[in-house]
């Protein structure tokens, strides 16, 4: 048995962002097959265009069409590209200064080795066959073969100045859970709840954590908790929401299981909502068997036992 | 300004931690070891300050689960940047100026091992024109590297100098996950990696957490005979954009170090994640021949991400406080291609300082 749990997790977002005037200059002449600089205090012609003089501060106002074709300044070799880059194969990374540019603009080059890549070397842009204002409508530059010019760029469907680009980011982690959450995970795999205890202030945690929070000590005593608690604070749910998988109205409470010092959130059912009370004894109503797996989710809800409510005195510390 | 040393530094280094990424687990030993060298207990530290990035945990809010390593009842004063420990350092270090408090201990972790490290490192680039293309970490760094090779400011060989000493000065480091050298021309008959860049000239994927316990005037002469004295700190920055800067230099390195005495410098842990960076940093920083680069095996021999710039300061640190010497120096860098740069100076004595 490994250490700890693993489990694949990925995050996902798509970031929207808005350009304003300089960037989206910059991206409407991609959008429309052109690649357009700003020109700096210094005269220096800059690919893509910077936001703000890097001299004076003064917000870029100058812009200029250059070539789309340029000079290789600088290069390195992809062995082994990485998710969302412009290739899946190995390729290279380029800097490249386009004819009428001062510096160079970065993206890939599609050369099937390094042999054939170098610096100095002549290239031009290969535009995407769909453009939308987006570095991406640049699908890489591809080197010049003597005689060739400039790549023709499809006619844009759009002609509207663009003003935003969505980004988006996935990212791919294996997500490992801590010896504690592990061993909580593992207990509800077996129908069981496993919290530990703090050896400072006896405080017992469920789930456990890898330290008390109120006395940063590792918290080693394992303790199995009772299925039962008590109700010490609950919300009724009647708002409906995007994944909800209960209909409303229900209940979502804090039950203390007997022997915890923590809390934890749980469904209660078998009762009407506006019938749940703080002080309730209610006990943990597993889903079958066949169902379990390293989840909370194994715990299909708590219900009510029907023993008397706990005395407030008993939970008022764990309000 | 107030005489402020680092007096405390402890470090857990590895190639994969295969625990949970807000490093709780990895913290609470290197806390206990911190209150071990400075005799204090949790209450004694002023100002608490972490470096870390949910982008590498892949979960949210991870550097607040990683308060339950300090113990918060009853609460204490503490912040959080998304840099290196290098830069939570600064923060603390401000604090100090501040009169606020006397002492900081400040921390970092990150599992590196968690994701594609090299890919999650493009979220920190320009997000419209450079994130879109994921330019990984190690194919800015070769873009950089064949900068000056085409420009004859060094070659494979110098890169390969410098791995060689890195990996065999790591040797004496229990905490470096790649270490052993063997010579220039082995290690130049290796398979390019990604061209021009051999997998030595990189970096190795590290996880682990890193402390550093700070204290000004008499509170840092309790805890150690010989105080690691801060007497210089300075952080600079460069534009994002790889093609606005010249890439076979460092200018923000350059004038931190500007900003700081360097005279006298015997030791510096330079933070380079590849080895042509070292080549860029010593020539920014005027280092010479006569000062010991990087004897921990620096970043070539172990990187933690968010650690790896503040173990800079610890090593450097370190060497102070054994007396093997009287002024070093620590560098850090973040961002691309040596983008954002943090020099500091320490020495055994509080004359000259800087700040």
């Amino acid at each position: 048995m490994s250490r700890t749990l693993q489990a694949p997790v990925t995050v996902a977002f798509d970031y929207t962002r808005s350009t304003g005037p300089v960037v989206g200059r910059f991206l409407s002449g991609l959008r429309d097959g052109v690649v357009v600089g700003g020109r700096t205090s210094a005269g220096e012609v800059v690919v893509p265009p910077l936001e703000f003089d890097p001299v004076t501060h003064e917000a870029t106002t100058e812009f200029v069409e250059v070539s789309s074709v340029g000079t290789v300044t600088s290069w390195t070799w992809v062995p082994e590209p990485v998710k969302g880059q412009p290739f899946d194969r190995p390729f290279a990374f380029a800097l490249v200064t386009l004819d009428g540019a001062d510096v160079p603009l970065l993206h890939a080059l599609d050369v099937s080795s390094p042999a054939e890549v170098s610096s100095g070397m002549r290239v031009r842009v290969r535009w995407a066959a769909e453009r939308f204002g987006h570095i991406n409508d640049i699908a890489c530059f591809e080197p010049l073969a003597p005689g060739e010019t400039e790549a023709a760029a499809p006619v844009a469907a759009s002609s509207e100045p663009v003003t935003g680009v969505v980004t988006t980011v996935s990212l791919d982690y294996n997500y490992a859970a801590s010896p504690e959450e592990s061993l909580f995970y593992r207990g509800l795999n077996e129908g069981r709840i496993m919290g530990q205890r703090c050896p400072t202030c006896e405080k017992v945690y469920v789930p456990p954590r890898s330290a008390c929070p109120a006395d940063g000590t590792p918290t080693e005593e394992e303790v199995e908790l009772s299925q039962t608690g008590t109700i010490t604070t609950f919300c009724i749910v009647n708002v409906p929401f995007l994944g909800q998988k209960i209909t409303p109205p229900y209940v979502s409470a804090y039950v203390l299981l007997d022997g915890a010092d923590i809390a934890v959130l749980h469904l209660i059912l078998g009762v009407p909502a506006d019938e749940v009370r703080m002080g309730m004894r209610v006990k943990a109503v597993w889903k079958p068997k066949d169902e379990w797996a390293y989840s909370l989710e194994n715990i299909d809800h708590f219900a009510p036992t029907g023993d008397p409510d706990a005395e407030f005195d008993t939970y008022k510390q764990h309000l | 300004m107030r005489d402020v040393a680092v007096v405390g530094f402890a470090q857990r280094q590895m190639p994969q931690f295969d625990g949970s990424p807000t490093c709780v687990e990895l913290l609470v030993p290197v806390f206990k070891e911190l209150y071990e060298q400075t005799g204090w207990t949790r209450r004694d530290v002023g100002f608490w300050c972490s470096g870390s990035s949910d982008y590498l945990a892949g979960r949210s809010f991870s550097f607040v689960q990683a308060v339950d390593a300090i113990g918060v009842i009853p609460p204490v004063n503490e912040s959080h940047v998304e840099m290196d420990l290098a830069w939570a350092m600064y923060e603390a270090w401000i604090k100090i100026q501040t009169g606020e408090v006397d002492t900081a201990l400040v921390y970092a972790f990150g599992k590196s091992s968690a994701g594609v490290l090299r890919r999650t490192l493009a979220l920190q680039l320009e997000p419209y024109t450079m994130t879109p293309l994921w330019p990984d970490t190690v194919s800015l760094a070769g873009l950089q590297a064949r900068a000056g090779i085409d420009a004859g400011i060094w070659d494979e060989r110098a890169m390969a100098e410098v791995a060689n000493r890195s990996l065999t000065d790591a040797e004496k480091n229990e905490y470096a996950i790649r270490k052993g050298g063997s010579s220039v021309d082995e290690l130049l008959a290796r398979t390019m990696y990604a061209d021009p860049l051999r997998k030595h000239d990189c970096a190795p994927v590290t996880d682990g957490v890193a402390a550093l316990v700070l204290a000004a005037g008499d509170k840092a002469r309790e805890v150690r005979e010989r105080p690691a004295w801060l007497t210089g700190i300075s952080h600079y920055v460069d534009p994002m954009g790889m093609g606005v800067r010249d890439l076979t230099r460092s200018p923000s390195a350059q004038r931190a170090g500007a900003a700081l005495d360097l005279g006298g410098v015997e030791v510096a842990e330079l933070h380079a994640p590849f080895s042509h960076q070292e080549l860029i940093l010593r020539k920014e920083l005027g280092l010479g021949d006569d000062v010991a680069i990087n004897p921990s095996g620096g970043a070539l021999a172990s990187n933690p991400m968010f650690s790896a710039g503040g173990i800079r300061v610890g090593e450097a640190a370190t060497r102070i406080w054994s007396g093997e010497a009287d002024k070093t120096l620590a560098h850090a860098t973040s961002g691309p291609a040596l983008q954002q740069n943090l020099v500091c100076t320490l020495s055994g004595s509080t004359e000259g300082k800087n700040n």
